[in-house]
């Protein structure tokens, strides 16, 4: 029983979609960080993407619906702040995704060169690399606003972080 | 009081007060695109805050939660900076505020990170790499201005004129922080003046606006001696939960 238990939740858990970018799931993203069993109880950690990201509480409710549709009652969810997210932890997977919904994956590692240097950052509909920054911030904290100069169309950006 | 509470309140309460300010823009930036990328910082110094003031919560064992040390203090237990409780005014002082603001507070959380605390350490990481991106956001806006028209030019050295008084306070310590600051738990922030004053004074340079030199600072937000704006902000911040106490959605 308790073989299958961790597989299950882990396999609940992890088919939760982000609400915002519901391309991906919360492990595509990284913000599952851990499940694992205590006894019978199983054990969940999420990580937020940005301090004030608004979609946490709604990721929660999500997961623990996930669960009880699973037949897991006995479960606890934890946020945990360390380590910090990064989008170093994007599965390629989710990187495949975002681009095919439209949204460019983060350019390269997440380092301070990165955040302050010159980012190539690839149009997601027709590839060009010739792309212009619209503003750092876009319709989420973790995106940023981006136009594409060959076939002027806008998008958003996944940002390095 | 215990200082590790002292300390965790005042560092929340500054976050809030920011988050809470640039949330004020919302529906009236002056471009679609300021809209969303204030109410994007306005959220994260507001995440930033909730992890702080949970932890602010903790420390005390008193039973208080975020909502508690939010909503149910009042002006004068707040301990927040007075450079972030003035007012919007128009957008050069608010971009202007933000500046001073992240270019201390993007050395100040990464070496924050580095605390003997872990709870600190880890809400810093993360609000490291948030003030990384509301500094360069400060930046080029300033220089956009500074090096505008003699419009924008004119309103960004005013402002700057006038808010330039309270960045004094950001490099203050008090008997509080001293204990802390020699355990390795608090960051002393007299060492991040030399960091600021470069960030500050090349982008200044950029934006060919000039500091006003000699000027005597303001300060007395760290014991809660703050300027009648805070009052105001708080009566609004703070109406439903003192209207209908206790009420939650």
């Amino acid at each position: 029983m308790s073989a299958g238990l961790r597989e299950r939740a882990l396999a609940a858990a992890s088919d939760v979609v982000d609400p915002e970018i519901p391309a991906l799931t919360i492990a595509d993203l990284g913000v599952l960080r851990a499940v694992r069993l205590a006894g019978d109880t199983v054990e969940i950690e999420i990580t937020p993407t940005y301090s004030g990201c608004p979609a946490m509480r709604v990721i929660e409710t999500e997961i623990e619906a996930a669960l009880r549709a699973a037949g897991i009652d006995k479960f606890r969810i934890a946020t945990v702040l360390s380590p910090a997210w990064t989008t170093d932890w994007l599965s390629e997977e989710g990187r495949r995704k975002l681009a095919e919904y439209g949204i460019a994956p983060p350019a390269g590692q997440a380092s301070r060169r990165a955040l302050f240097g010159a980012e190539t950052v690839s149009c997601p509909r027709c590839g060009s690399a010739e792309t212009e920054r619209i503003s750092e911030f876009g319709s989420t904290a973790c995106k940023a606003l981006y136009r594409c100069k060959r076939c002027a169309e806008p998008f958003d950006y996944f940002k390095c972080h | 009081m215990a200082p590790l509470f002292d300390y965790t309140l005042r560092l929340a309460d500054s976050a809030l007060i920011l988050g809470h300010r640039l949330s004020e823009w919302l529906g009236h930036a002056p471009l679609l695109e300021e809209d969303l990328a204030l109410g994007n910082i306005a959220l994260d110094l507001i995440g930033e805050a909730r992890a702080l003031y949970a932890y602010a919560g903790t420390v005390e064992g008193q039973g208080r939660d975020e909502d508690a040390l939010a909503y149910k203090r009042d002006a004068g237990q707040f301990r927040n900076l007075l450079l972030v409780e003035q007012p919007n005014g128009d957008f050069a002082v608010t971009i202007t505020r933000q500046l001073l603001y992240s270019a201390f507070a993007h050395p100040f959380w990464r070496a924050l990170a580095q605390s003997r605390d872990a709870t600190l350490a880890a809400i810093a990481a993360k609000a490291e790499k948030e003030s990384a991106y509301h500094l360069r956001h400060a930046g080029e806006w300033l220089i956009r201005l500074g090096d505008g028209t003699a419009e924008s030019h004119g309103s960004a050295q005013r402002a700057l004129d006038a808010l330039w008084p309270y960045a004094g306070e950001l490099f203050e310590t008090d008997a509080v922080e001293a204990a802390l600051i020699a355990e390795g738990i608090a960051v002393d922030p007299a060492a991040l003046r030399p960091d600021w004053e470069r960030t500050v004074q090349a982008i200044l340079a950029e934006a060919t606006l000039a500091a006003p030199a000699g000027t005597w600072m303001q300060s007395g937000g760290r014991s809660g001696r703050h300027s009648e704006h805070l009052g105001h902000l708080l009566a609004s911040m703070q109406f439903l939960q003192r209207a209908y106490p206790g009420a939650s959605w």
